[in-house]
């Protein structure tokens, strides 16, 4: 009699389900990072590339190994090493040894995020914790920036990139000062169209401005950006080196400068927007992305680097727990202002 | 959502758009919320359609939030249509009523919908009997305002939108408060579901009764139906049956958001006022009701006519012939689906209610209750991401919250036990209505665990609400 009978299944409401995942969503910033990826090639030639391979290459073996046995796949599954990876690699020089780089993908991973729990625990950006450490350890290869590429040189492999771990590279390329090093040390300013267009010195990725920016447009219209961030970011630093200026127009940079220069647009479309280590909260999203903006003004201006975008989140990332304790939503219902 | 020029919901919303150019100004909402597919297109447009009497009908007897009904029949004793056949256990319970003219069959605990088992109240009809029962008008004019209380709860009445509360405890206002404002929820924010669509479309008159009928006994001035605006035609039509009176009668457009139809997400889109934190509408002098609910009202007063039967939507793709069917109280699942075809052996999932807040059922032998707005049946399961990534804090569900409560913080404490904690966060004020986890890309059941942290606290007797 029970023949035809379905073979019912309970599931607890709501049944539906918005289309995104978490694994699409770092597909996403992946493919929007393409585009500056692509570009860091093109003008550094292919020794970026291998940078860029051996820093992913680091982090997701990292993952890898440190997974529980029956967890790697699904852990390697949601490309966020990936990510990490891609993300660190376009904050190096192009010409650093590759080694270096691999360590940095290592440590990104390793302290930056699985010693925290793993993906959604860490309190610091990965990739700029493994950043932070190859500064640290390796000043002069951090700051050796090579000049772009001369025309028929891409696939020149800088002897550097090649160096032996652990040995000091030899340079052979040609190097050059950072648009933010230029202005810092010499007082030269630095063409805008060049800097947006990404023809200028500086770490792989960060040159393009344009190309960055198109990415993080893909990335509003997939609603995978909080926008709130970059727009804090921006206005902030538009805003306080606005003031500069009109303090000493001599001595300082305008805003437009401030905004294309240096890891900025990097940092604020695609570091200080990493979804863990900001706060969960709209109000304190915003007390986050002006403190960045003003953190990066202040290093740049007055510290002893001539780049503070990646002290600027770090900082402020620290500091993301007290402000989501801070800025609860105002529950409906419960008097007070609206937040 | 993925609109769709074939897509009929999407084609007479875009008409409503091209005739009230201003509407998307105009239309009524609050804040947060998500918007998942509608899904309706398949059954808004069908007549309501009266269902065959069964043979064997099963009448649970807490259908209703408060205390269960206390029976009043015996195995073995005849019974009419309509007559009463459980009393109130207490005053938060209502009447319970034979759905049909027959004998009853049983007293004995039942499966129940939501895989529970409850004393059920099992009726044999009368296959020779016609069904019809005597209909005569009742006096609504000259109650006081504890008869009027009494009637509703005499007729059974409760909030047909799903939660299935006596609606008399909504109408006994205490002391020093009056109500000012009647409210009718006609949002249907859930989707596929259609049946207060229909009613609206098909039954203005005696909805605008029931509206009658409750301002006058509430002694409030004014009523407001709200509709939202994916359902064009059932705004025209009241419109039109309301004619004149639109002074004291109004219709409102709302935008098309779920939980429109959240009683204080309707009171905050319309009067764009909050209810307080564990106050209820009538502290801002609203009461509110649903469509289905105000009709039955006018069912009972006019035709003498209690809450036996309702309109239940039959969707999805398990069933050949959707529908908007009216069923009695009672009729077996197996029955419904059997007159709307469904593919037995291939159905894998039925949901009793609405998609975001229904109960997914085990059996087919659970009966239509009075808070049954819709049934689908689904071949493939609705849900099959059983893949979850962590948290990655991305706020999306803050975003969605309508009570504006943490759900992210919220899962985790209660992932880590730490039920207590919960409530410096208000797990009290969440309504379960599940635009969280909708909106999660982790796949984390947010609502889910949420549930469960109430009922931990709730067993433990450590509620602040």
């Amino acid at each position: 009699m029970n023949r035809g009978e379905p073979k019912l299944r309970l599931q607890a409401s709501p049944l539906l389900r918005q289309q995104l995942t978490t694994r699409q969503a770092m597909l996403d910033v992946l493919l929007a990072l393409m585009p500056a990826t692509l570009a860091g090639i093109w003008f550094f030639g292919i020794s970026a590339l291998l940078v860029l391979s051996a820093s992913i290459l680091g982090a997701v073996v990292t993952e890898w190994l440190f997974s529980p046995a029956g967890y790697r796949g699904s852990r390697l599954n949601d490309y966020s090493a990936l990510l990490t990876g891609l993300l660190l690699g376009l904050t190096l020089p192009p010409a650093l040894p590759m080694w270096m780089a691999f360590l940095g993908g290592a440590v990104s991973i390793g302290l930056g995020k699985l010693i925290w729990g793993g993906l959604g625990q860490n309190l610091f950006n990965p990739a700029l914790v493994g950043r932070a450490f190859l500064l640290a350890t390796f000043p002069i290869a951090m700051t050796t920036w090579s000049a772009q590429s001369a025309p028929g040189e891409f696939f020149r492999i800088g002897s550097s990139t090649l160096a032996m771990p652990f040995m000091q590279p030899g340079y052979d390329g040609v190097t050059a000062a950072t648009p933010l090093g230029l202005m810092k040390f010499e007082r030269v300013s630095t063409d805008l169209w060049l800097l947006a267009s990404g023809n200028s010195t500086g770490c792989i990725g960060e040159t393009s401005g344009l190309l960055l920016i198109l990415g993080a447009v893909y990335l509003l219209i997939r609603r995978d950006l909080d926008w709130r961030i970059p727009t804090g970011i921006l206005v902030s630093v538009a805003l306080f080196s606005a003031l500069l200026l009109l303090s000493d127009p001599e001595r300082y940079p305008g805003p437009l400068f401030s905004i294309f220069s240096g890891g900025l647009l990097l940092g604020a479309l695609y570091m200080a927007t990493d979804p863990v280590t900001s706060p969960l909260t709209p109000t304190g999203t915003w007390i986050f992305a002006v403190g960045i903006g003003l953190l990066i003004v202040l290093i740049r201006v007055f510290g002893g680097f001539p780049e503070g975008v990646m002290y600027a989140i770090l900082l402020m990332n620290s500091a993301t727990p007290l402000i989501d304790r801070y800025t609860q939503p105002r529950v409906f219902g419960k008097g007070g202002s609206s937040r | 959502m993925a609109a769709h020029p074939a897509n009929p919901t999407w084609r007479a919303r875009m008409k409503w758009l091209m005739n009230n150019p201003l509407s998307k100004l105009l239309e009524y909402s609050f804040a947060h919320g998500v918007h998942p597919q509608e899904h309706k297109a398949g059954t808004m447009a069908l007549s309501m359609q009266r269902m065959p009497f069964s043979s064997r009908y099963l009448v649970p007897v807490n259908q209703h939030l408060g205390a269960p009904s206390k029976p009043v029949v015996k195995v073995g004793d005849p019974v009419l249509r309509g007559q009463v056949i459980a009393e109130p256990g207490a005053f938060i319970s209502t009447c319970l009523h034979s759905p049909v003219t027959g004998r009853v069959h049983a007293i004995d605990n039942r499966r129940y919908p939501g895989g529970m088992f409850s004393l059920s109240i099992t009726i044999e009809s009368d296959p020779y009997d016609t069904q019809r029962i005597p209909e005569h008008p009742r006096d609504w004019r000259h109650l006081t305002a504890d008869q009027f209380v009494a009637e509703i709860q005499q007729a059974g009445i409760v909030g047909l939108g799903g939660a299935a509360f006596p609606s008399h405890v909504k109408y006994s206002i205490p002391e020093g408060q009056h109500i000012d404002h009647l409210l009718v929820n006609g949002a249907e924010c859930e989707p596929y579901l259609t049946s207060d669509h229909r009613l609206m479309v098909e039954r203005p008159d005696a909805l605008l009764k029931g509206i009658e009928i409750l301002l006058h006994n509430l002694g409030a001035k004014s009523a407001t139906i709200g509709v939202e605006t994916n359902k064009p035609d059932a705004i025209a039509t009241l419109r039109e049956h309301i004619g004149s009176d639109s002074q004291r009668i109004r219709v409102v457009p709302l935008r098309v958001k779920y939980p429109q139809g959240a009683e204080k997400m309707l009171i905050k889109s319309i009067f764009k006022q909050e209810v307080p934190a564990g106050g209820l509408p009538r502290d801002l002098g609203i009461i509110v009701n649903n469509v289905g609910s105000v009709v039955a009202i006018a069912d009972w007063f006019e035709r003498s006519m209690p809450l036996i039967e309702r309109v239940v939507t039959v969707a999805g793709d398990g069933v050949a012939k959707p529908a908007n069917l009216i069923v009695p109280v009672g009729t077996p699942l197996r029955e419904v689906l059997r007159f709307c075809e469904g593919m037995q052996s291939d159905i894998s999932q039925i949901v009793m209610g609405g998609p975001m807040m229904g109960t997914s059922v085990v059996s087919l032998d659970v009966p239509v209750l009075k808070g049954t707005s819709g049934i689908l049946a689904f071949r493939k399961l609705q849900r099959t991401d059983s893949r979850e990534y962590p948290c990655i804090r991305c706020g999306r569900c803050l975003e969605a919250c309508p009570y504006f409560l943490n759900p992210s913080r919220l899962a985790r404490l209660a992932k880590a036990r730490l039920f207590a904690e919960m409530q410096s966060y208000s797990v009290g004020d969440c309504v379960e209505c599940g635009s969280c986890t909708y909106s999660c890309p982790s796949g984390i059941p947010i609502v889910q665990l949420i549930r469960l942290a109430k009922s931990q606290l709730r067993q433990s007797g450590d509620t602040r609400e």
